[in-house]
């Protein structure tokens, strides 16, 4: 944690000059630290370091993005260790609390991400109804639908899952109804990456509980004839793929955009191509913090969203191969600790609710991030504790909490 | 449900590593194609905010190609500005913001950009960037004299054609002037490319972009009877007494051949009787090396061209696509091929003697041919940068002077330069004698497709005996206008400039 801390302030001092800013985060983490210590004395210790680690590596890249976005991201860290710190007040004595209102978490998972759809409330972004806007604040409420989801599947799938393993209807009916509302939402709001996201973690989840690969086949057989019927039916959807398969053209095509013809990498693909330019341009040792290339002669930035779904090609440039691969051996050790504390929980719900969580978070990471190395077509999430947003910080420090609290309870009652 | 548990595990790890490796992917292996692409906006910008080496030419104070710093939104970018405007535009070439580039610019980018992969070198622009500053290019020192450039640009203005001069022992390149030319620093302006494609001279479709030098093709002419003479005396077949009897033309499939009109009076053919081999270089006689390329035959001449150089494309640190070779040349398509005869027979040796008949070759080869002669028969290798200097001041490369290859006989060279001196002394190329240096030379007037519109050759070195010049000229489409009245003044004028410096 000290370790940590350190590094994390000497990173986000070099590049910012402002010493008051490494300061009060270092405080900030203190401060966590010690309500962790205090709440869940025997909670894994090496989450919260990590966490704290990710959200300055992003905060910094943030700052040198634009400083103004770095004071915003400041200020949802705040509002995250505040929420880790209520929710592990709230939650000590026994987590499991939660799984009784298991149909709640459900409802109300599926209202959160039906909000951005009301009309007046709900904003469009890239193509994808994502948003919503409470005055001057934006919320993906999606983001905190990720969290309800993985605690009431955990909680279904736990009292279910001899049952579901028989496989009468009766049984699948809630599951499936929760999900299938779930699915609607996300192609109503075209966001294919949080339905990615969120269909790989009910299949991760059902796995764990059924041990049917069967039903993973099947369920999978499901979402690519839907991902095909998508794809016909929403333009931007398709343009992704055809994005991801062909970036560049030796053709002009038509362009929506200019209405005239272009080249897909002047048009279309021009984001995730000049992505893939700032990667490579960082090479293996990269350009070094704050000196990478973003914007062009005339001062325009040249990939748009920087610092939320391409904020990996920023760090990449800047960092290079050395430090994107440190960056995603990073990402494995949480991921594995979060695996760890599944297999060391005692009861199938701790160990469901650790496996959502702990498979979310690199499912995630793997959705955006290979998005954007053009291993899978690219769809606009964030990449967790580092991208520039409110609701992806603060539903990430639930994450932490999530797994620190079942940790604590696995560590103070071994089995 | 352990079980699971750990190969879910392993499956979200799987995906992760997918993540490491294609980071590997796109910072290795895909950079090198990525950095060359025209839309990478990124890596333009790179190149701006780098600041290229400049451009020097070979006495330490003449830049042909500098920076421009300019401040934009807090970054510091550099633009290319080219101080000599037009002097050395077609080899220095120009480089653009948006990534397209020409000449040594394109050619030596990574060396004025500093990333080329001297060890050093990669370090210091490594620390460069890390540190935050400004990746400093090498500077790189040209073998080009700027006076005796500017000489050859003068004389040439107005005209098509160009001038080459290298030092013949060493193969390092003086001069290098193309005709017309234009200033690289228009390709920066609004409309400044077509400005420049607008550049005509007085010979039609020539563009001055197209460096004359290396990749114009003209029909050598007599200049070629130098490769021919070369042939005759190395093969033994002829030494400069043998004696022929020049009738005014030579007969070839049936017809008459005949000498090239007498310039006092163009309707007459001249006539000459008895003659020996160096007269009839003296005198740039046709018949006498219509019935020699005969006697030897196509292959003999053509094998020779090829020792000096023919058929292949010159060396030099230029881009590989602004040079071309020399030789036989065929219209295939619409479009000019080179080719090399499957039948001998098929070629007309007569004509191909005093280079005509589909001979074309550039004026760096015509150059290399006179520079082979000069230096004892052994081809020198053309260079233009004599060394890159870090930003540090240290030597990053030095260039030592390389043959490539003998193509004929000390002894040949010798009478074939005695041969030649005797052109400038008393022959078709007076108007390059040199008060007190021994010129040896040799004229081209090669025919057009217009009747008495000719390309003016003109081939030198100096001073004869000990040569530290040689010189090639070649300008286009002269009405009536002869190598040894057009041409020679201009390698007189070149030659005195490099000699006197």
């Amino acid at each position: 944690m000290g370790f940590a801390s350190v590094y994390m302030s000497l990173k986000a001092q070099l590049s910012s000059g402002s010493l008051g800013y490494a300061v009060f985060f270092f405080g900030l983490y203190l401060v966590a630290h010690v309500v962790a210590r205090f709440a869940v004395p025997q909670a894994d210790p090496y989450l919260l370091p990590i966490a704290g680690l990710l959200t300055a590596v992003g905060l910094t890249e943030i700052y040198r993005l634009g400083p103004r976005d770095a004071f915003r991201q400041g200020f949802w860290i705040v509002i995250g260790v505040a929420v880790f710190a209520v929710a592990l007040f709230a939650l000590r004595r026994d987590y499991r609390a939660l799984e009784a209102y298991k149909y709640l978490w459900g409802i109300g998972a599926i209202v959160l991400l039906f909000l951005p759809l009301v009309p007046g409330f709900g904003e469009q972004i890239n193509g994808a109804r994502l948003w919503v806007h409470v005055g001057s604040l934006q919320f993906q409420p999606g983001e905190l639908g990720k969290i309800a989801l993985i605690v009431f599947l955990a909680a279904y799938l736990r009292e279910k899952r001899e049952v579901l393993a028989q496989g009468r209807l009766k049984d699948w009916g809630p599951l499936l109804v929760i999900w299938g509302g779930a699915m609607l939402v996300l192609f109503a709001t075209d966001d294919l990456g949080s339905a990615l996201l969120y269909y790989g973690i009910f299949l991760g989840m059902l796995y764990v509980a059924t041990a049917r690969l069967a039903f993973v086949a099947g369920a999978l057989g499901l979402f690519l004839v839907g991902a095909v019927a998508v794809y016909q039916g929403t333009p931007h959807v398709r343009d992704r793929v055809l994005n991801w398969i062909h970036p560049w053209t030796t053709h002009k095509i038509y362009c929506p955009t200019s209405g005239g013809l272009a080249f897909r990498q002047d048009c279309q693909s021009y984001q995730e191509v000049q992505s893939l330019y700032s990667i490579a341009h960082g090479g293996f040792g990269g350009t070094g913090l704050g000196s990478g290339t973003f914007t062009t002669a005339t001062g325009h930035q040249v990939i748009p969203d920087l610092n939320t779904d391409f904020i990996y090609s920023a760090l990449a440039q800047e960092l290079g191969l050395v430090g994107a691969a440190a960056l995603l051996l990073v990402y494995m050790g949480f991921t594995l600790r979060g695996f760890r504390i599944a297999l060391a929980a005692s009861d199938g719900f701790s160990k469901l609710l650790a496996a959502g969580l702990s498979f979310g978070f690199a499912l995630q990471t793997f959705v955006i991030v290979g998005g954007i190395l053009r291993v899978i077509p690219l769809t606009g999430i964030t990449l967790p504790f580092v991208s520039y947003g409110g609701s992806s910080i603060v539903s990430n420090f639930l994450v932490v909490a999530g797994l620190m609290l079942v940790s604590h309870r696995a560590n103070r009652e071994p089995t | 449900m352990n079980k699971q548990l750990v190969r879910l595990a392993v499956a979200s790890m799987v995906l992760l590593t997918a993540l490491v490796v294609a980071t590997t992917y796109w910072q290795s292996w895909a950079v090198a194609g990525l950095t060359d692409r025209q839309d990478n906006a990124i890596q333009q910008v790179a190149q701006l905010s780098i600041a290229r080496g400049a451009i020097v030419g070979a006495n330490g104070t003449t830049k042909f190609a500098v920076n421009k710093k300019k401040r934009v939104a807090g970054q510091t970018f550099y633009t290319r500005r080219y101080p000599q405007a037009g002097l050395l535009a077609q080899v220095v070439g120009y480089s653009t913001s948006g990534g397209t580039r020409t000449g040594l610019e394109q050619s030596l980018n990574d060396y004025l950009t500093g990333a080329n992969t001297n060890l050093s070198n990669a370090f210091q622009s490594t620390l460069d960037r890390l540190g935050g500053g400004t990746v400093h290019g090498n500077r790189v020192d040209l073998t080009i004299r700027p006076v005796a450039q500017r000489i050859a640009l003068r004389d040439l203005a107005g005209r098509c054609g160009a001038v080459v001069a290298m030092n013949p022992q060493t193969g390092a390149i003086y001069v290098m002037a193309s005709s017309p030319t234009y200033d690289q620093n228009l390709i920066s302006q609004p409309n400044g490319y077509a400005k420049i494609l607008k550049i005509r001279g007085q010979c039609g479709d020539a563009s001055a972009l197209v460096n004359n030098a290396t990749a114009g093709l003209y029909t050598p002419g007599s200049t070629f009877k130098l490769v021919t003479t070369a042939a005759a005396l190395d093969t033994g077949t002829y030494t400069p007494n043998s004696r022929f009897y020049d009738p005014g033309y030579c007969v070839e499939y049936g017809k008459k051949v005949y000498n090239s009109s007498a310039p006092d009076s163009p309707s007459a053919h001249e006539t000459f009787g008895n003659v020996n081999l160096s007269q009839a270089l003296q005198h740039s006689i046709n018949a006498v090396y219509c019935k020699i390329g005969m006697h030897l035959g196509a292959k003999t001449i053509l094998d020779y061209a090829k020792r000096f150089g023919f058929y292949s494309t010159p060396p030099l640190e230029t881009p590989s696509s602004e040079r071309g070779p020399s030789g036989l040349y065929a219209y295939v398509n619409g479009r000019q091929r080179l080719y090399w005869p499957k039948d001998f027979n098929a070629v007309d040796a007569g004509r191909l003697a005093f280079g005509q008949e589909r001979m074309e070759a550039t004026p760096l080869q015509m150059l290399l041919v006179a520079a082979t002669i000069a230096n004892g028969g052994v081809v020198p290798r053309p260079y233009l940068v004599q060394r890159i200097v870090g930003p540090d001041g240290s030597v990053v490369s030095s260039t030592r002077p390389q043959t490539l290859g003998r193509a004929i006989k000390e002894q040949t060279a010798q009478e074939e330069t005695q041969m030649m001196v005797s052109v400038v002394q008393g022959g078709t190329g007076g108007a390059a004698a040199i008060p007190g240096v021994q010129v040896a030379g040799k004229t081209g007037t090669a025919e057009t497709s217009q009747n008495h519109v000719y390309n003016a050759w003109f081939v030198a070195f100096a001073p004869a005996d000990n040569p530290r010049v040689a010189v090639a000229v070649v300008v286009e489409k002269q009405p009536n206008g002869f190598g040894g009245s057009i041409a020679a003044p201009i390698a007189k004028d070149v030659m005195e400039a490099l000699l006197g410096g």
